[in-house]
């Protein structure tokens, strides 16, 4: 392979491992907040357990995505510095956004949450969590705007004399219609991820709580574990299911448009999604196809849809659909001789995937709003194995919709703009930075092993958590007895300690 | 002033900004095995106390080099592309250090073990160590000038970024950010890990002191200005009071000089290579310059408005954490460990 390939392997792999880690963390932190709302608006000492139990495993989550985001950052430079050197001026500036706005905000805030029980007043630490909150949001928004100008460049010109991108419209770029509706999407999916995440947790404890109640000999006993499944898991278990049910509407609403978009902006990405390998009146929309993808005349499309593909493309089910093979041939004359086709497999299945996956949360989302119906506390054993394994799907969901929207852009990194500046284009060939393959090899093998290792080490730590529930001395908020010290003195221990 | 000096100086001041903050980050972590000594029966409670005097800050801390990292990119695209592909492997080595220190120091109390706190210490110890030394490594090379062709691409290899400059350089940022992070703990400590990071200081600026002051008369003999001979007289005599006030137990004062001595010293690298972003040293035509390296002047005017603007939030909020967190830690602060055991028992 040459530096290309392994700068592409490279990024690849460094992206979705962050992006395994993104969405959790997106979703979680409102959550989380509305958990610890919910305890300083009712003073129930449940939401108090279960903010501090999520809390937990936030932290976690946390710690690995700022440690694999900050790769993300100086990557641009390290192996796609041409690329930096056309876009930066565009490109630099939302993501210096996102650290002035954004980074500095979470991160300080965070510390804040950590270390402030008992130490701040209730209010002001609530704020801290809210604060994190819009900031991991606020960050995938600007970086969002980022990768939005990559797939349609809008918001700046092409300077002959530079050679070089050049902003004239931070408005433009920051309201990029493709950014508009990538940025709800991608937010959808991480509160599916983290409603799917609490639902799996909340269901599985609730299940295992009563079945616990159940095995008591003792009354008391009994009665406490019911009281845990009742008041405390059922409530989050059903507020994370009908934040599933909202954020998986909210997907389907905002996919749809960002389809719509893309059949007008990125046609081949949309051609390589459906296999369409010859313009098409009325395209169907295929489930299953078999052959070699990637040749395009050697594939049978087994099931299909009649028109669907049309009717994403803009409501009617018979309009005409660009095939690959006439958009290749389009392309050939504007842009001159080369292969503009993105691995048509791949975008085929993880288009699919994507949509697929989904099918995970919506089966526990709809099998859980039936269980906990009428105040109904579920103790059958097949839900809580099914709350837990559901969990994974929508992180499955996400990669796949990531490395669709990524690899059906090949191979453009700038993908040209059909009504924008036509020399606002790049190729990744020509966006790659001048190196030996065996320096980038270095790094690819050094990155996947530290993460791979560290991944290990993130799942252990999760899982055991889960396992172990909400913890003994989270039971009541410090200071529960007497009111938060007025001026934070010097209480004999720290609430919270490394 | 045009705005691309204007950035020039924003660029310096978040860099100048990461080194402060993050040096005394490092120090502390770089310093944690030495004042909490296995042997000593309080080991672990001592490398907490040392821990949690960065415990709500460190994070935000190191927001001032991505912050950095995307200014540089928004502002000086070409300084971006050319330094980070030019020192490909010693920033992948940088990058590999901060993310094992910020696992380590997160995941830490997460597990009660012993097996798991020394590898975590670990984790620490050389996430601490090996961004403090190649940092200076970096720098020096900067300013001294690396090769750089006609089409901006960096072909020195690695071992001519291996120059007694510029490993004098990291030798320097290795002591002042351990000496930043000692004078940092008798300030934020309390009781006996106090007398102890008190002595600490005072041994580490017998190194620390010469071997900065030669940095510093390098630089400024090899690329200053006339006039910055102030701020190599500011880094000395910084460095100078350091001695004495740690000697007198103001380690508040102890803890300015040194952040000025970091401030001078950063400040007269960057001047030195004004107007220059990154000379090169196969002919002076091929120089990065703030002119030929910096973006068009509408992103510069749009970010100025943003820095402009939210600069000061930050500096606010930043402040208002460590005012928050002020008090001193001793051992007595330290609470039990409330990590679970590996497996469930």
């Amino acid at each position: 392979m040459d530096a290309l390939d392994v700068s592409r392997w490279q990024f690849g792999i460094t992206t979705v491992y962050h992006f395994i880690l993104v969405p959790l963390t997106i979703g979680l932190a409102p959550l989380i907040a509305v958990m610890q709302t919910m305890w300083v608006v009712t003073g129930k000492d449940h939401w108090y357990r279960l903010t501090k139990f999520f809390g937990k495993l936030f932290l976690i989550n946390f710690a690995l995505g700022v440690a694999t985001g900050i790769v993300q950052e100086f990557q641009f430079g390290m192996n796609w510095s041409e690329y930096s050197r056309f876009v930066g001026d565009v490109f630099g500036a939302p993501l210096a956004l996102e650290g002035l706005v954004a980074f500095f905000l979470e991160s300080t805030f965070l510390g804040l949450w950590i270390f402030g029980w008992g130490r701040l007043p209730k209010l002001v630490h609530l704020a801290t969590i809210w604060l994190v909150a819009i900031g991991v949001n606020a960050s995938a928004y600007f970086i969002i705007t980022a990768n939005s100008f990559m797939q349609h460049p809008v918001g700046a010109v092409y300077n002959p004399e530079t050679g070089r991108a050049e902003l004239t419209s931070i408005w433009t770029l920051l309201t990029n219609n493709t950014a508009l509706a990538a940025f709800p999407h991608v937010v959808a999916g991480a509160f599916l991820t983290a409603g799917t995440f609490v639902a799996g947790v909340g269901g599985w404890w609730m299940v295992r709580s009563m079945r616990k109640a159940k095995e008591a000999t003792e009354p008391e006993v009994a009665k406490k574990h019911e009281d845990t499944a009742r008041t405390m898991f059922r409530p989050v278990t059903v507020l994370a299911l009908w934040v599933m049910v909202a954020s998986g509407i909210g997907l389907a609403i905002t996919g749809d448009i960002q389809g719509k978009l893309m059949f007008e902006q990125q046609p081949m990405k949309m051609a390589s999604a459906e296999s369409l390998c010859h313009t098409e009146t009325g395209a169907d929309f295929s489930i299953l196809t078999v052959g070699t993808q990637n040749n395009c005349e050697s594939i049978t499309q087994l099931i299909k849809i009649p028109g669907l593909t049309s009717f994403l493309a803009d409501g009617t089910f018979d309009s005409t659909v660009e095939g690959v093979t006439e958009i290749q041939a389009r392309y050939e004359e504007m842009y001159g001789p080369g292969n503009y086709k993105p691995n048509l497999f791949v975008t085929y299945w993880t288009f699919r995937a994507m949509i697929g996956w989904a099918a995970g949360s919506a089966l526990l989302a709809v099998v859980g709003l039936w269980m906990t119906r009428g105040g109904r506390v579920p103790d059958k054993k097949w839900f809580g194995w099914l709350s837990i394994l559901v969990i994974p799907t929508p992180f499955l969901g996400n990669s796949a919709g990531w490395v669709f929207t990524e690899m059906g852009r090949q191979p453009w990194v700038v993908a040209p703009n059909p009504t924008g500046v036509d020399m606002i284009r790049l190729t990744v060939d020509q966006g790659v930075s001048n190196h030996s393959p065996w320096t980038v090899w270095v790094s690819l093998i050094t990155f996947t092993v530290v993460y791979g290792a560290l991944a290990v080490v993130w799942f252990t730590l999760i899982r055991r958590y889960t396992i172990e529930g909400p913890l003994e001395h989270d039971a009541h908020p410090p200071g529960d007895d007497h009111d938060e010290p007025e001026e934070p003195g010097r209480p004999e221990q720290l609430s919270f300690a490394y | 002033m045009g705005l691309q000096e204007v950035w020039f100086i924003l660029i310096a001041v978040l860099f100048i900004g990461y080194f402060v903050l993050e040096g005394f980050d490092f120090g502390v972590g770089m310093l944690m095995p030495v004042l909490g000594r296995r042997k000593d029966p309080e080991g672990d409670t001592r490398r907490r106390v040392v821990l949690n005097t960065i415990g709500p800050v460190w994070d935000g801390n190191e927001v001032w080099l991505i912050t950095g990292g995307g200014a540089l990119f928004a502002a000086f695209p070409e300084w971006y592309a050319t330094l980070f592909s030019g020192f490909y492997l010693p920033l992948l080595i940088i990058l590999v250090a901060l993310i094992v220190r910020i696992c380590a120091i997160e995941y830490r109390g997460k597990i009660d073990d012993d097996t798991w706190r020394r590898r975590c210490d670990w984790g620490i110890v050389f996430g601490s160590w090996v961004p403090a030394v190649l940092w200076g490594v970096a720098f020096a090379n900067i300013v001294r000038g690396v090769d750089i062709d006609a089409d901006k691409q960096v072909t020195s290899n690695l071992f001519d970024l291996l120059n007694p400059y510029a490993l004098l350089g990291g030798l320097t940022t290795a002591l002042v950010f351990a000496l930043h992070g000692a004078v940092f703990l008798a300030l934020k400590t309390a009781d006996e890990v106090r007398t102890d990071a008190v002595e600490l200081a005072s041994r580490l600026a017998l190194p620390a002191v010469p071997v900065a002051g030669a940095f510093v008369l390098w630089t400024q003999l090899a690329h200053g200005k006339g006039w910055t001979w102030i701020l190599v007289a500011i880094a000395a005599a910084a460095l100078l009071g350091v001695v004495a006030f740690t000697r007198a137990e103001r380690e508040g004062w102890a803890f300015l000089l040194t952040s000025i001595a970091v401030i001078a010293t950063v400040a007269l690298l960057f001047v030195s290579l004004f107007p220059n972003v990154m000379p090169s040293t196969l002919d002076a035509a091929y120089n990065l310059t703030i002119e030929n390296a910096s973006s068009s002047p509408y992103t510069l005017k749009v970010m100025t408005w943003a820095a402009a603007f939210l600069t000061p939030v930050v500096l606010i909020y930043q402040g208002w954490t460590y005012w928050v967190f002020r008090q001193r830690i001793s051992t007595k602060h330290i609470p039990p460990s409330i990590g679970l055991p590996l497996e469930r028992r």
